[in-house]
This record gives C-alpha cells, structure tokens and sequence, in this order.
C-alpha cells in the first residue's frame, strides 16, 4: 500500500521549494518582450510632462518666462513654482528630515534641477516647448567640494535654511552643514590609538555614482474627478509608502489614492525617493483632469535622480605589533549635494554606517559622519545597498589591507587573526549591533583552499620579478575582501522612515482546488520575487510553486509594507511570508484532523500533506484540505483557508562573503585585466540557488563598474561630465569578466527559515574586491592606497606616480 | 531625447540625393547610417530641417575588389566590411580596424561614408583611410571629383566636402604583402578611442621599406604621421627607430582632456599604441 504513495523526496521535489533551482516565472515575459513597464501605460486622453532644468550648478532665477512655449500648438501649460506654491508643492519634504524644491523656488542649487514643468499633448510639443521656455539665470558662486563647502566663507546654498542652527538630525554648525551622526566611544578610541603599538591612517573616498538602472524614473498620474480617486503608476520601489506620502503631501485622503508598481526595470535604489517628476505629474493631472506621463531620459537620470556614496573617510585603525586590531576611528566628509534627501531609516542619516567595524572583532570604535551640502544634485540612495553598508565595507576592507601592510603581515593572515569567531555569535559590535550569527573562519578557508590562496602569492611573485628583470610590463595584483552585510530593515522599534515602520507583509489566499494567491508589500525590480516567494510558500504549505501566484505592488489589493530596496525583501517579506504559511498550515491540521477522524495532535506535516503520525498511508493533502476547507462545514472552523501576516522582524540579518580576485594590471596603459573572480556568499538559508548566482553575477558586475570607472563627475562650476553613458561606465559582457560562485550556509537563527538576502551582496563586497587588487598589484612598488575609481588613466597615474614609466 | 521636427527626403538616386542637398542648402543634413547624426538631433545638438536619407539610394552599398584595388561604396556598413573575404584579402588591416567599431548592433547600421563624411575625430575610419592614402568621391551639382583622405579633414566635422556634395566611394589600393595593425585602447566596447594607431610596413632585408603611420582621436581631426613614418623607414626597426617614430608622431598630434583622461596620459598611450601596433605590423610584414 506504502508504494503508493510516491516517497517525500520526491514530493518535495514536485513542490520546487526551498532549494530549488526553479526557473523564473517574471522571464517568460521579459524575454520575449512583454514586459508592462511604466512607459508601456497608455491611457485614453493621457497628455505629456517635462521638465525644464537648469544648466547651472547655481543661480538665482530672476524670471521664467512662459509665453513662447504656451505659444507652441499642443502645449496645455507650464507649471512653475509660483503655480505650485498656493498648493503648498513648491517644496517636498524629503526621507531624510529636509525638503527638497519641486519647482526652482527663487534659485537652483545644481545642473539639472527641475525649474519648470511643461505639459503637452505629445511629447514632441512638450520638447520644442521646453526649449522656448525663458529663464532668467544669475549665476552664483559654485562649491562642489564639500571641504570647501564647510569654509567660512563658502557661498550660502541653502538660503531657506538661514538662521536655522538645529536640522533633523541635531545641531548645525555652519551654513552648509546639514548634521554632525556619532556613535561609539571616541574618547576611549583616541585613547587606543594614542597608545597602540602601530596606527595606519589613510583618507579613503568612495567616490559619487549612480545605480542607474535600465529603465529610468517615471510615473503616470491619474485624476478621476468624478470618483475624487488618484492612480499613480510609477517606477516605485515603496509603493505603500509613495501612496502614505502622497496623501500627507497632497491632502487627497489615503483610501482615495491607488499606487501601482507595474514592472520595473531595475532599481538598486534610484527609485526609493520621492522626485519632483512624481508631485508635478500629480499636480498637472488635477489641474487638467487628465491621466498625465513623465518619464525620464537617461540625461536626467544620471543627472538628477539619486545619486550614491560620495563618502570621504578619514580613518585610523589601531593594532598591537603581532596584528590583532585594537581599535577604529573614522571620520566622514558626507557630500549630500543641495538637499538631503538620502533614503535611510529615518533614525539613521549616515544610514548602517557604523557597521564599518566589518568582520573583525574590534573592541573599541568610533564612527562621526558630517553631512554636507555642495552645488550637486541630491540623493545619497542605497545603490544595491543596505544604506552605507557599502562605504562601511570598502572603508573596512581598506584600513585592513593598509594595515596590513604597516604590519608586514599578508592581508588574509590579518583578517584571519581578527575575525569575530564563531562561538563569539551573538555578537555585539563596538559600535552597537548585535551581529545574528557567522561563520568567517571556514568561509575564509574554504575560498582560500577553491582559489589556491598561496599559489596565486608564489605566481604572483614570479610575475614581480619577471616585471623587474624588464621582460614584462604587466603586475599581477590579487583583491581579497571579506564582508559582513547589515540587512533586513527592519524591526520598527528603531527602524522607520518618516515615521513608517519598516515590517513587511504577506496574505494568502488559499483557493478550493488547492492553488493560491500571495500578495506582499513589496515590489520586485528584477529580484525574481515571484519566483522564490512562491518557493518559501510551497515548503511552508505543500502547495506546489507552480500553483502559487505572487502578486505585489498594487496598493489597492497589497497588504501594507515598506518596500524592496536593502535586501530587506527576504529578511522582512520572506518571513512574513513564513509566518503566514505557518497559519495557513495551523489551519489546514485541524481540517485535516476533522476529516481523518483524529485529534489535531495525532496528525502531523509531511512535505504536501498531513498523516496520521505512525499510520502514513492515511492522509489528506494539501488540496483535499483547501476543498475541505471551503465546501465542508467542519464544526468550530469559519470556512476558508486564508492568512495574512505583518512581521517586524527581531533583529537584522548579518550576510557575509569572502570574495578574491585576480588582476593583470598593464602599468603602460592603465588596462586592469581581471582574470578570475571567486565570490563566496552566505547568504543562510538559500530559496533559490540560480536566482542567488544570478544576484552575484549582477552585484559583481556592477561593483566591477563602480570600482573601475563608473562616477557622476563634475567639473569646478558644477557641470556633470558623465552624463551619458558614452562616459558613465556600465559594462557590457565583453568587459565582465567569468565569475565563480560558492556558498557556505549559516542560517540566521531569528528568521523563520533562516535567510538572510543576498541581493547586494556581491556590490558591497566586490567592490574592495576589486580595488583591493589594483592596490595590491603596486604594493610592492610603495603603494597603499589610491582612490577610485580606477579607469585606466587614473591607473597610469600610479604607475607613473610610482616611477614605473622609467 | 526628442529631436526637433524635420522634413524627411528617401530620394532613390544618387543625383536625386545631389540636387536635393543643393536645393535645400544648409538646412538640409544628409543620414547614411544614422549612428552619430540622429543621436545628436535627439540631443538637440543638430536640429536640420530636412533628413536626406540615403539608405534608399541604389548602387551605393558595395565592395569590388579587382586587380589589388579596392572600391567601397558610401553606404556599405561596418558589417559588410567585417564580412566581405575579397576585402579581407586585399586589405585584411580595415577588417580588423572594423571589428573594434562600436558593438554588432551599430556595424549592421553604422557606414563607411558616414564614419568618414562626419569629420568626428574621435570615428576609426578617416586615421584608417589615411594610412591606405584612400581617395574619397564626392558628388555635388558639378558632378564628381576625387579629394585625398589625407587632404580631406580640416578639423572636427570641418572637412573638405562642400555642403552641396556627398561622399559616394572609398577608392584605395590593396597592401597584400604589407604588414598591418590596427591597435586601439578604449575605456569599453562602443567608446571612441583613448588613443589609436593604424600602421602599415613593408620590409625588406630586415630593414623597414615603407611605412604609413595615422593617429586617431589625439587631435581635433585624424592625425597622418609622414614624419613618423620616415622614422621608421631605412630602419631595421630597433628601439631607436620606436623612439624616433613615437618622438615625431608625439610633434602631429595635439590631445584634449577629457573624460579618458588628461592630456599626458594621452600622449603616453599614443606612445604605446603606436609601438604596439609597428610591433605587430611587424610580425606581419
């Protein structure tokens, strides 16, 4: 009779749950082209919205003149400031505690900045239009250095500020200083550092770039005057919490307002906050009472639409001669650009900075972040980041290399005598986390042993010598970097953003034949949310994937949450996720009891079904229960098998990764070759190994980018020299190199399936990956430390700095 | 992104395209490909009436090799470079320059004329027409007459080519036998060069007989180096001759800053460029 039933191995399997390389569902869609993004909307009588920006870096606007452009058959309006201000939109408030101009109010403050917004039938009109708009500019003096900015005679950007000593994050010292953030002890780090047997100090910058994802920013705003109802599609990365600042902002109530996230095409951040292309498409949807569409060129999303990083770090590091790590300091130099409108927990303006103490068992640290404004569009996002996790990485896997060269030590004999170790989990960090639990050492050995560590040094070696005796003009240099993530944002006792609890959540609805439907409220730009959701729900409630829909983004039949972005999707939604299917799963065994004829107790959950325990071959399966469930009265039971779970998780998840590279670097031409790239991720429990490989491949790729040559560069009266992608680096796949992946699983103890995300990972740690190299490859020549990002002309630079060109 | 509007023209011959561009003077711009011209009208940096296109032009499309002689017409696309064997034989070096161009997708759009009639110093063809001493025909109101690579550029998109004219061939002759080498440095796939070197060498005796030696994207037009070229010739090309080849090429070229860099790096990977390429070109010869 047992053979029957088909083994539970076998069954899991059909389930394609957790562990299963399921192919993705989103890609029968997208490769063939039918993907629905925002700029696919069209809607009957839906007219077009553009900017014009300002071509200064700063200016006063002494007038604009609109005629000639109303002139222009098809233009409906142009909305300045002046028409935005009795509405009260001339101004936003920002995520980080400041506003932000919607419309130029009076002044711009950097090159693209949005001064007026014309809308017109079509968007050819609106272009011509745009062109005709005049503006009267008075330019001012511009500051792009931020270490300018904080001189006292720098030139007042934010003259709306005047008098005001005290910001959202405390006081104010200077007219173009926005917030002094310190955590941890800095006179007992002094202290250490004074007295240490060896300091390394170096000024590190983590220089400004942008996530820019394929698809630009864009919205469609729809006004119904008859029902008072507003739709808004848009490339939102939050749509729950577009919508609750939408209303706050707007004054049109919450249950009138419908967000939706249709596809998005990519996100990594640029797509968190809130642009002034979303208030006046809003606006000029009301005012003419039809649907309205703004989408930005490629232009003016590398120009104006968040920014990330621009860090400069001073650090010191502290260490007894036989290299065990006594102490960190740090100071940063944050450049904010003329606003600050970082997208961080609103408790944290520098963000999980002070997660900067890494991998390493520091006792003592001291972390104080100044932000500043400069003549630069406004941003500061999370570029595949867990908000300045990514400085705090590169700033880390920096001093480490540094120190060990002071040292004398290999950089990977340093961070093996440092890391925290196992039995040290929970750990409580010098600058206030409790990391949930690691595994570094048998990560770092293990990636040692795949890569054969000591052979590259010997080879490497070799090729030094080679180099010297004339014979070749490449040195070999090989990156090794070793992160901690912080991820998970997270529990709602210190985690909001503008007073917005950061859970998530999940609804399932279970139907009569045995499939379901899962919403969250979170919004996949690419991750595959469809997919590995699906996945964590059919391991929860033997449901097959396949028979699973995940739905997210529509804000009218989403649960609450806070979004995608800071690979807080898993860590957040994934559990509520679990927990919902763990309700649905209480149901089903009293459903199951009822019709085995059997207490609850005496059946228990195998794989896609529940059984008697010591009588397997009497079962109900999950789909006899959900028919049961709705078209059989069970005594004591409402009908229906649905659930829906908010989950504010209890702690951060602590994702780390030990990844190496190797790097041919041509010291005539500056040409950085890299060879082999090992990335070692534990990421705890893994949904889906294809779809993590897949994140890898694509954090590398981009960590490849921002380390070798990808920057938002302006020049000293603030215009933008990158921006288009003629000189914003974005590799194609001949300039990506292979990678390797490997994994080790250390599963968080406090998620319900212990995972931890995994999506920027291979950003934050890719990054030092491959600036590590480069430095290494002229270590022996003097070198210990160069900023990024290292095009090839910057590489030569050291190269013939260092005296190599003869 | 949005051009401004334009009065489109397909005409189907190509003294139909002639007179068009005559009649419409200034205001008219001719598109062959496309690859330069329509991204600077989406960019409102080029803004022209009228759009003369010539992809509907007969007979201008075509490669003939005869008799170690070689006849491109104006609209043969990068592609049909990379593809035509008769051309890879009798001048495998435009092959090989062809296939650091831009990525697939631009070489099945992108034109020989339109790389040379566009003047952009930062495009790969007008160095390489140089070093083959190419003779380009223009068509114009008076008919057709013939101007040398080497004389055609002035300056950047300042060129030798009335406004009333159109370049319709590409005449040069084959260097079977000749060493060649096409050697660019680019930041990635679809950039322009940081520095380029196109070389030709034929050697005789151990000792190099004749050399051509052009520059790309190291001044405001394409950079023709006789001077270079005699530094190498007599030579058995030693380091000597290297140095005095780079030395004299360093005297025609004039580099800008710009986002590849500054102009001592520049003038650093000329250097290495162009002794890359004599070193490759040698290897060949």
């Amino acid at each position: 009779m047992n053979e029957m039933i088909p083994p539970a191995g076998d069954r899991a399997a059909a389930l394609k749950g957790l562990g299963s390389s399921r192919k993705r569902v989103e890609d029968v869609r997208f490769t063939q082209g039918k993907g629905a993004y925002v700029d696919d909307i069209k809607l009957k009588d839906m007219v077009f919205g553009d900017f014009v920006r300002s071509p200064y870096a700063h200016a006063r606007v002494v007038s604009v003149n609109k005629e000639a452009a109303l002139a222009v058959p098809g233009v409906i309006a142009v909305l300045t400031a002046e028409d935005l201000a009795p509405l009260g939109l001339h101004w936003m408030p920002t995520l980080a505690g400041d506003r932000q101009m919607v419309l130029a109010d009076g002044k711009v403050l950097y090159q693209g900045q949005e001064v007026a917004f014309v809308v017109a039938e079509n968007r050819y009109a609106c272009a011509d239009a745009i062109e005709l708009v005049e503006v009267d500019y008075e330019a001012l003096p511009v500051v792009t250095d931020p270490f300018k900015a904080l001189e006292p005679d720098a030139p007042v950007l934010r003259e709306d500020l005047a008098g005001k000593t005290e910001g959202a994050h405390g006081p104010r010292r200077h007219h173009n200083h926005i917030f002094l953030w310190e955590q941890g002890d800095r006179a007992a780090t002094e202290a250490v550092i004074d007295g240490a047997d060896v300091v390394a100090e170096e000024r590190i910058h983590y220089h400004r770039t942008h996530p820019c994802p394929l698809e630009t920013c864009g919205c469609v705003a729809s006004m119904d005057k008859i029902t008072g109802k507003l739709t808004l599609w848009g490339t939102f990365q939050a749509p729950h919490a577009v919508r609750t600042v939408a209303s706050l902002i707007s004054g049109i109530a919450e249950h009138n307002i419908r967000v939706i996230s249709p596809d998005i095409g990519g996100g990594f951040g640029n797509k968190v906050g809130v642009y002034p292309g979303y208030v006046c498409s809003i606006v000029a949807s009301i005012v003419t009472g039809r649907p309205v569409k703004w989408v930005e060129d490629r232009m003016d999303n590398l120009m104006t639409t968040a920014f990330a990083r621009d860090y400069w770090m001073d650090g010191r590091i502290a260490a007894t001669k036989d290299g065990r790590i006594t102490g960190l300091w740090c100071h940063v130099t944050a450049d904010h650009g003329g606003f600050d409108a970082c997208a961080d927990p609103t408790k944290f303006p520098a963000g999980f900075f002070n997660i900067c103490t890494g991998s390493y068992d520091i006792p003592v640290a001291y972390v104080g972040v100044d932000g500043v404004y400069t003549n630069k569009a406004p941003g500061g996002v999370a570029y595949r980041c867990s908000f300045r996790v990514t400085e705090a990485a590169y700033f880390i896997e920096r001093m480490v290399d540094i120190l060990a060269i002071k040292l004398g030590m290999d950089p990977v004999e340093l961070r093996l005598k440092n890391f925290i170790r196992k039995d040290q989990f929970p750990y409580h960090s010098a600058l206030g986390w409790e990391y949930d639990s690691g595994d570094y050492h048998t990560a770092m050995e293990q990636a040692l042993a795949a890569v054969d560590y000591k052979g590259l040094r010997a080879e490497q070696a070799e090729r030094l010598e080679a180099f010297k005796r004339g014979e070749s003009r490449s040195l070999m240099g090989v990156g090794v970097a070793f992160f901690t993530e912080i991820v998970g944002a997270g529990p709602v006792k210190n985690c909001d953003i503008l007073g917005l609890g950061m859970f998530d959540s999940c609804e399932i609805r279970i139907h009569p034949t045995g499939s379901a439907i899962a919403r969250l409220g979170t919004i996949s730009q690419g991750q595959g949310h469809a997919t590995t959701f699906a996945q964590i729900l059919a391991s929860e409630i033997g449901i097959p994937a396949d028979d699973i829909t995940v739905e997210e983004g529509d804000t009218d039949t989403a649960p609450y949450g806070l979004g995608t972005y800071g690979s807080r999707s898993t860590p957040v939604a994934g559990a509520a996720t679990a927990m919902a299917g763990r309700k649905i799963r209480a149901k089903a065994q009293m459903i199951a009891a009822y019709l085995l004829e059997v207490h609850d107790d005496d059946v228990e959950f195998d794989v896609d079904r529940f059984q008697i325990k010591g009588a397997p071959e009497r079962f109900k399966t999950m789909k006899e229960i959900a028919f049961a469930a709705y078209n059989q009265a069970i005594p004591g039971l409402e009908p229906g098998l649905e659930a829906v779970s908010y989950y504010d998780p209890p702690n951060m998840t602590y994702p780390f990764g030990a990844y190496i590279c190797v790097m041919d670097v041509d010291v005539d031409t500056g040409v950085c070759d890299v060879r082999r790239v090992y990335a070692l991720d534990d990421c705890g429990t893994r949904i889906n190994p294809m779809i993590i490989e897949g994140q890898v491949h694509g954090g590398l790729t981009e960590a490849l980018a921002i380390a070798m040559g990808q920057e938002i560069a302006y020049d000293e009266d603030g215009n933008v020299t990158t921006g288009t992608l003629m000189d914003f680096f974005i590799p194609t796949a001949v300039e990506t190199p292979h990678y390797e992946t490997d994994h080790t699983v250390t599963p968080s103890p406090h998620h319900p399936i212990g995972a931890k995300g995994v999506g920027e990972s291979p950003n934050v740690g890719g990054v030092p990956m491959f600036s590590n190299a480069v430095m290494d490859a002229f270590k022996p020549f003097g070198l210990t430390h160069a900023h990024m990002p290292h095009d090839h002309w910057r590489v030569w630079r050291i190269a013939n700095g260092l005296g190599l060109h003869g | 992104m949005i051009p401004g509007s334009f009065d489109y023209h397909r005409p189907a011959t190509v003294q139909e395209a002639a007179r068009l561009v005559a009649s419409l003077g200034e205001d008219a711009r001719v598109v062959a490909g496309g690859h330069s011209l329509i991204p600077m009208m989406k960019l409102r940096m080029a803004a022209p009436a009228h759009l003369i296109d010539l992809q509907g032009v007969e007979g201008l499309a075509g490669i003939a090799v005869s008799g170690g002689e070689v006849r491109i017409g104006a609209m043969t696309t990068q592609h049909m470079l990379i593809e035509d064997a008769a051309l890879a034989q009798a001048a495998p070096l435009v092959r090989e320059a062809a296939l650091q161009i831009a990525d697939p997708q631009v070489r099945y759009m992108g034109t020989i004329g339109g790389n040379l009639a566009n003047g952009d110093p930062g495009n790969d063809m007008p160095g390489l027409m140089q070093c083959l001493d190419a003779a380009f025909t223009l068509v114009g109101p008076e008919g057709a007459r013939q101007v040398r690579a080497r004389e055609f550029y002035f300056g950047a998109y300042d060129t030798a080519r009335a406004e009333d004219e159109i370049l319709s061939e590409i005449a040069f002759s084959g260097h079977a036998g000749a060493g060649y080498a096409y050697e660019k440095q680019k930041r990635k796939i679809g950039d322009y060069a940081t520095a380029a070197a196109a070389v030709l060498l034929r050697m005789e005796g151990g000792r190099c007989a004749a050399a051509s030696v052009a520059m790309t994207n190291l001044a405001d037009r394409p950079i023709f180096s006789q001077a270079a070229a005699d530094a190498l010739v007599g030579s058995p090309l030693d380091a000597a001759a290297l140095d005095a080849a780079v030395a004299a090429m360093q005297g025609d070229i004039a580099p800008g800053a710009d986002t590849r860099g500054p102009v001592e790096f520049k003038r650093h990977v000329a250097g290495v460029m162009l002794r890359r390429a004599v070193a490759r070109a040698a290897s060949r010869a």
